[in-house]
């Protein structure tokens, strides 16, 4: 398998922190800013995508397991179903902590504002836990196809 | 005519597609042509939602000025085009798999050479 | 086969013809490109979003709690292209 040069893997090195910093952003302001879980995790998961291509699959799949990341994903669908089922005592996917006192509960004024973070209820939890489902499963897929597409073939055939 | 130039554009995209997908032999040209039709719905979904001079109906730092209801696009078919987005990302990902166990089966990627299904 | 792509070259042609016909404008099929259609429910939600869900970014509160039920749905198509993509590629993966 062919080594990437030096200048690649130093420049993935340097930017990654950079593009995951920025999807966090994305995700954490969704209520507030255009993007959201979706958006935020797709950036996130094309920065490890820059990853794969520069360190070769391999050295990526020996650090992370294909196992882990579906896991993480089970995790982020079950937080985003528990999550709307906190308001099932008016309706499913009820914004319960809309307008209480509680973190997240505040409602901005009616208008241009600009902009609170700590208002939207459910959404910015919903955000959170769509993200990290895209961002596992988005890493997953792409970590697979580039471990079933290397030059050797699979050690099955 | 000048202000239909963007559901022009949204045949032109399914058009591109369509040629690419009837008259291309490659299975990895077919998919980029299922890709490039998935890009015009979208335009053509977000096209519909579109109001005149309206900005994104997004309240942070909106300009005072804007009238409320009058003067934002429509949102219910901008959420409609983000759940498109990740599903269009869902069956490209399936296709490239399959496309991939096809070229591990048969060692090639022309549509009319995998046709010997019996082997 | 050359017969079958002529045949299929008229069809794309005709499709497209009747596409652009349908959008120009003395057909009067389709509204000119900036005045949508019916567009009350969109504005119940622009106006009401704010107050309703306490978010300042209208197309997350229709993604996340007007239509969470669509959300739902997509998630579940993502979990379940991943599945899919595992399923087919995991024994080239690891033998």
């Amino acid at each position: 398998m062919d080594e990437t040069s030096k200048i690649i893997k130093t420049v993935s090195s340097v930017m990654f922190p950079f593009v995951t910093i920025y999807g966090l952003y994305v995700i954490l302001h969704g209520h507030l800013t255009p993007g959201g879980g979706f958006q935020g995790g797709a950036i996130v998961a094309s920065g490890c995508a820059l990853l794969v291509v520069a360190f070769g699959s391999d050295a990526i799949a020996k650090r992370v397991k294909e196992s882990q990341l579906s896991l993480l994903e089970s995790i982020g669908a079950l937080g985003f179903i528990s999550l709307a089922f906190v308001g099932i005592a008016t309706t499913f996917f009820y914004n319960s902590l809309a307008g209480t006192k509680f973190l997240f509960g505040r409602i901005p004024p009616y208008g241009s504002n600009p902009g609170y973070l700590s208002s939207g209820g459910l959404l910015p939890l919903m955000n959170l836990a769509v993200g990290t489902k895209v961002i596992a499963g988005l890493f997953a897929i792409v970590l697979i196809l580039a471990i079933a597409t290397r030059k050797k073939g699979g050690r099955s055939k | 005519m000048i202000y239909n130039i963007p559901y022009i554009a949204v045949i032109i995209l399914i058009m591109v597609g369509l040629y690419a997908v009837v008259f291309k032999r490659n299975i990895i040209k077919m998919v980029m042509g299922i890709t490039i039709i998935e890009s015009g719905v979208n335009l053509f979904l977000v096209t519909l939602g579109y109001r005149a001079g309206g900005v994104a109906p997004i309240f942070t730092n909106l300009p005072e000025e804007r009238q409320i209801p009058g003067q934002l696009v429509l949102p219910i078919p901008q959420a409609l085009t983000l759940t498109s987005i990740v599903i269009g990302v869902a069956v490209l990902a399936l296709m490239l798999a399959l496309a991939i166990q096809i070229y591990r089966q048969y060692k090639t990627l022309d549509v009319t050479k995998i046709r010997r299904l019996k082997e | 086969m050359r017969s079958r792509d002529a045949v299929a070259l008229i069809a794309l042609v005709l499709l497209g013809s009747f596409m652009i016909m349908s959008v120009l404008p003395l057909a009067n099929m389709i509204r000119p490109f900036g005045e949508p259609v019916n567009p009350e429910m969109d504005d119940y939600i622009i106006t009401h979003a704010q107050n309703e869900t306490g978010a300042n970014n209208a197309v997350t509160s229709v993604v996340f709690d007007y239509r969470g039920f669509d959300t739902l749905g997509e998630a579940t198509v993502l979990f379940t292209a991943v599945a899919g993509v595992i399923l087919i590629l995991r024994r080239y993966a690891h033998g």
